[in-house]
């Protein structure tokens, strides 16, 4: 057991766990964000159980940022030794005959992602955890004193979208999440050494997977960026 | 031909090193990639300088010992060969060519072109065996058939020369390739699986201790393997290790 | 009267090695810790014999001039390895092939020994399956065999066409593994340079550290020189570029006598030389000769033609090409032995009807195969057998099934792609028979000091059988040395390690200093190269695939002024206290230059024709080999200076369970 953590093989096997339980979070996020475009209705109603409910609030989320800083300390703890086991680059390589630019540039795509997290939580996260717990405003209502005056979760997110620069900084992030995930929702079949059978499938369905989610993510962003 | 070559020279372990350029000319295309090198050497000899040092032997791609970083890429432009069964005519008149040496920590340079693999011996010898005396008692070749797509898979394994061109080609320098082959190999076998839990977990170890990176899963390494051996054997061995780690 | 004692054991032939076995010195397991052994090369002889020294107990120190144990030479080894298993039931026994072997051999192989070979041959494969060895398989799950040339059964068993790589990778997991229990200390990139012999008896080497430039010290009970063969001598051959006789000629120049160096076995399917500029020969499996007919065009005129490019030989007609073994040897045609053929080749090219820019090269067409196969192929499926390109398409599939491999690597190197144009062969050195002089318990004439596959003469005779090389190697290192080296080390349980102070080791180690000063210090104006190739022009020329008195009378003094000329002129840049590759190079190739001499020196003396040795004058009528029943001996030479001096023994050759005859393959 005690390999499992401290050695290569051990570290990305837990790189690539860490990656497909943020990988169903992300299934639950865009199903979430895809009721805004169905039904305002369904979307706060969704939204506010998620916010207020406390097994998701007082267990689920911790894990989810716990899962969210493992995966990208891990990865700088694989790129400082990964960076140590060449001290001396070449003078020419030509990477790009053998092997993808994605593959090579997971770290870039993962630090795209990560500042684009920074200001997602301080879009949405932030002022929620504001709103709740600092301001002590549980009711998710527009006017927390008018019990007619609706959720307000809607009418957030569509605010949101409103600014041109924010939503291409959304969309470029996305397309990076796209890349980040072409491969590595891939190498972590390899990682965790899944067996050659399904392999192929399993394949077809990370690629559905990788484009597909981050299109849907965008595909919301402009819908409300355009019907504003 | 005419071209210009841009070598890595480098006296001894303890020195800097450096890029070098070297005009060469009449270069025939018929000629072997290290067939040049030793034109361009005599004509060192001959000017009283230092000839260029390269490991070679065999010059039929199966000893491993060539190890040159040629354009950029592992044993040069072409795939599924060595440096010494690269031809010039893989390249053209006026042509600038790079030669390095592998790059790794755990490949130190001892001269010019030529790297310390030495670490790839000590991961054998960390488990890259099957404990059997060499009595002659054992038991008969035929006693335990093998099938036959197993026993083939092994052999694909088997067939790993050590040259270490998939640590040079990595980004992250990981041996991942060259470890897998021989657990595989292994593994594959009724033989092997006897010993398959501590042999996973102590050439696993061998090689985290010698310096090799993580593998990424870029997939150069079995781009550039001169074997072709596949990146099955990794995920073979991820296999192994994290089964043999929850065992033992 | 002979000094030579060959220590064959009494009793019948079957019996012979139990016997020995059961009535040899043991040394007991708590006495072997005590012993130390030094094994030299650690190809499939030197790999396998550290492995089991070690694995009975000796400390065991190994030395090869690679990286790594794993790049010895025995890797580039292709086509399989020989056991008399009798798993295709048709036949085959231990004393087939024994038959086979000595036959083979041309009747100038030791009776016991080979007999012996073939004992062990099926212990080799049980050992090596059961050490995990991928050799190819049925689809029944057991092992395959293919059939090898000169035999009338299938016992060859391979791993593709890397059956050496397989074999020695085995031997080198073995080692790694006493390597990691400490019982082998295992030196790469180290050169045996001398053999230390103190009070008569072989107790260390010299041997220099490739890196450093080190020269070392190192003792032992018994030394051990699996150091492979000396075929480098010719300059171009299929060996490796690192492949040397130094370790076998410094113990040649100690005491050890050097047994029939003339036998070479030159390979008829090699890849041509293209220039000039070309270091090294590449084997094409014999197997190619099995549906490839090998031609060259019948007129001077259209030799002329093809090499300048001006006809293609894909045009040339039927009628105008000469398929000469198919005319001089209707009965085997283009399956003759390999010596035959290269003969054969060698006549051709010499009489101007060579196909490439050199004139050395003939076609191995696989054009009449091609049609064949798909014609074959059209009537299975029931498609139209005169559509002359579904036919070819057809063909070339089967070619392809069969041959893929070797095509591909044929295109890679020579640029043509052999489907549609036929390959271009020429014979090559591949393997000396002749090695050091050898008993039957591997010892030298040197007490304590042995000598294991390539390296020693014992086995093959004039002329080696394929697949029988890396049964050899086994056979010799996992086998019989570490049993027969307990009756000689036996004495020395209570002798205690070897001081390598003891004046013998100075000085061999300053003889070794010298020598590397004097190439170091000789300032010449020429490279090693330069001499090696010379030296190898001369060789092939002359010591090559057909000799005469003449020749080889020419040969002995050009190679002596030519070893004259090299220790004035020969020019070695850098210094001995670093890596320095043309250092080694050159002492190499110092001792290439005396060997060469006294292998022209025993071709000359051996007045007759016998498997890799032609001698021109020594022919029947029709061009054949002519053995003579007074030459029935091994030549065994005692070094005496310089090698002119060297003084012949002979050891007799009895062949009591075989009936010596005629080869004959019309």
């Amino acid at each position: 057991m005690s390999g499992i953590f401290n050695s290569s093989v051990g570290r990305k096997f837990a790189m690539a766990l860490s990656a497909l339980f943020l990988m169903i979070f992300l299934v639950i996020h865009v199903s979430i964000n895809f009721s805004s475009v169905i039904s305002p209705e369904l979307f706060n109603e969704m939204s506010h159980f998620m916010g207020t409910n406390p097994l998701v609030q007082g267990l689920m989320q911790p894990v989810l940022i716990f899962g969210v800083v493992f995966h990208f300390v891990m990865g700088f703890v694989l790129e400082a030794k990964n960076r140590a086991s060449r001290k001396v680059s070449y003078a020419k390589n030509s990477a790009s005959n053998n092997s993808s630019w994605v593959s090579r540039n997971m770290l870039l795509s993962g630090v795209v992602i990560l500042a684009f997290l920074g200001l997602h939580f301080y879009d949405f996260w932030v002022h929620e955890m504001t709103v709740k717990y600092v301001e002590g405003d549980m009711s998710g209502l527009i006017d927390p004193n008018n019990a007619d005056s609706g959720y307000r979760y809607y009418d957030e997110l569509r605010e949101k979208f409103v600014s041109h620069v924010r939503v291409i900084i959304y969309v470029v992030s996305f397309v990076l999440l796209s890349l980040h995930l072409l491969h590595g929702f891939n190498s972590s079949f390899q990682s965790v050494g899944a067996n050659n059978k399904y392999i192929d499938s399993l394949k077809r369905v990370s690629k559905v997977y990788s484009i597909g989610v981050p299109a849907l993510f965008i595909f919301i962003a402009l819908y409300h960026h355009f019907t504003h | 031909m005419n071209l210009t070559l841009k070598i890595w020279r480098q006296k001894n372990a303890d020195d800097k090193g450096k890029m070098v350029d070297y005009p060469i000319s009449n270069i025939s295309e018929d000629m072997s990639f290290l067939e040049m090198l030793d034109v361009l050497n005599q004509e060192l000899i001959d000017k009283g300088e230092e000839p260029v040092a390269f490991d070679h032997d065999c010059r039929e791609g199966i000893c491993g010992s060539c190890s040159l970083y040629i354009n950029g890429r592992a044993h040069g432009p072409d795939t599924l060969i060595t440096a010494c069964q690269l031809h010039m005519r893989s390249f053209k008149d006026g042509d600038t060519i790079y030669i390095e040496p592998w790059r790794a920590t755990a490949f130190p340079v001892i001269k010019d072109l030529i790297v310390d693999r030495t670490s790839f011996d000590r991961i054998q010898q960390a488990g890259g065996f099957i404990s059997v005396n060499t009595s002659g008692n054992t038991q008969d070749a035929n006693a335990i058939p093998i099938e036959k797509q197993n026993a083939d898979m092994a052999f694909d394994a088997a067939t790993c020369i050590g040259c270490g061109a998939c640590v040079a080609a990595c980004k992250n320098s990981s041996a991942m390739l060259f470890v897998s082959a021989k657990v595989s190999q292994f593994a594959l076998l009724p033989q092997g699986r006897v010993e398959a839990t501590d042999r996973v977990l102590n050439m696993v170890k061998q090689m985290d201790d010698e310096g090799f990176g993580n593998c990424t899963n870029t997939g150069a390494c079995e781009v550039e393997c001169p074997k072709g051996i596949s990146l099955e054997n990794i995920a073979r061995m991820n296999r192994e290790y994290l089964a043999a780690s929850f065992k033992g | 009267m002979s000094k030579l004692d060959s220590k064959i054991p009494k009793g019948p032939l079957a019996e012979k090695w139990t016997n020995h076995k059961n009535e040899i010195n043991l040394v007991n397991p708590a006495n072997k810790r005590l012993i130390d052994v030094i094994v030299v090369g650690t190809g499939l002889a030197g790999g396998s014999a550290s492995a089991t020294l070690a694995e009975l107990g000796y400390n065991v120190k190994a030395f090869c001039f690679q990286d790594s144990p794993r790049r010895a030479h025995s890797i580039a080894a292709q086509g399989g390895i020989n056991a008399a298993k009798n798993y295709q039931g048709d036949g085959d026994s231990t004393y087939r092939l024994f038959y086979d072997t000595v036959k083979g051999g041309d009747y100038r192989s030791r009776e016991a020994n080979v007999y012996r070979l073939a004992e062990v041959s099926t212990n080799i494969i049980d050992q090596c399956v059961a050490q995990g060895v991928p050799f190819a398989r049925e689809y029944g799950g057991l092992l395959d065999n293919r059939s090898f040339g000169g035999v009338l059964v299938s016992r060859t068993f391979y791993a593709k066409g890397q059956t050496g790589q397989q074999l020695l990778l085995g031997a080198y997991a073995a080692m790694n593994r006493q390597i990691g229990r400490g019982k082998i200390k295992m030196y790469s990139r180290h050169e045996m340079l001398d053999v230390v012999i103190v009070d008569g008896k072989a107790r260390g080497i010299i041997a220099r550290n490739l890196v450093t430039g080190e020269i070392e010290r190192h003792s032992a009970h018994a030394v051990v020189l699996g150091t492979g063969g000396y075929g480098n001598a010719f300059y171009l051959s299929t060996y490796a570029m690192g492949s040397n006789v130094t370790a076998a000629w410094k113990a040649h120049k100690r005491g050890a006598f050097f047994a029939n160096p003339c036998y070479t076995q030159i390979h008829p399917t090699c890849i041509p030389v293209s220039g000039d500029h070309q270091s090294k020969l590449t084997l094409m499996s014999e197997s190619l000769r099995n549906d490839g007919r090998i031609w060259v065009p019948k007129h001077k005129e259209d030799a002329i033609a093809i090499r300048e490019g001006k006809l293609k030989p894909t045009d040339l007609a039927e009628e105008k090409r000469d398929y000469y073994l198919e005319r001089r040897y209707p009965a085997f045609g283009n399956l003759v032995p390999r010596d035959v053929a290269s003969r054969a080749a060698k006549e051709r090219c010499d009489a101007g009807y060579g196909v490439n820019k050199t004139g050395e090269a003939v076609f191995l067409d696989f054009a009449a195969a091609i049609e064949r196969y798909g014609k074959e192929q059209a009537h299975v499926k029931g498609l139209d057998e005169n559509d002359t390109n579904l036919i070819t398409k057809l063909g070339k599939e089967i070619i392809k099934n069969k041959y893929g491999n070797l095509f591909q690597m044929y295109e890679k190197i020579v640029d043509q792609n052999p489907y549609e144009t036929p390959m271009m062969i020429y014979p090559a050195v591949h393997y000396t028979m002749g090695g050091l002089w050898v008993d039957y318990n591997l010892m030298t004439t040197v007490p304590g000091l042995y000598s294991i596959g390539e390296a020693n003469f014992s086995d093959h005779g004039a002329n080696r059988l394929g697949a029988s090389a890396l049964m050899q190697g086994l056979a010799d290192g996992y086998f019989v040395l570490p049993y027969t080296i307990g009756d000689y080390l036996a004495h020395d349980i209570r002798t205690g390690p070897i001081s390598t102070d003891l004046p013998e080791f100075d000085e061999a180690e300053k003889y070794v200093v010298d020598n590397i000063n004097r190439l170091i210090n000789n300032n010449g104006n020429k490279s090693v190269d330069h001499f090696h190739k010379r030296l190898g022009k001369i060789m092939w020329n002359k010591c090559g695939m057909s000799r005469n008195e003449k020749d080889l009378k020419e040969a002995i003094d050009e190679i002596a002024a030519l070893r004259e000329e090299f220790w004035k002129d020969v020019k070695v840049p850098g210094t001995d206290k670093e890596y320095n590759e043309e250092l080694a190079k050159a002492a190499r190739v110092a001792d290439f230059l005396e060997l060469g001499e006294l292998f022209a020196k025993d071709a000359l003396v051996r007045e007759e024709s016998a498997g890799g040795h032609f001698r021109e004058e020594y022919q029947t009528a029709e061009g054949e080999a002519q053995r003579r029943k007074e030459f029935q001996f091994v030549s065994a030479w005692e070094y005496k200076g310089e090698p002119s001096e060297a003084i012949l023994h002979k050891e007799d050759l009895q062949y009591e369970n075989i009936e010596v005859k005629e080869r004959s393959y019309k």
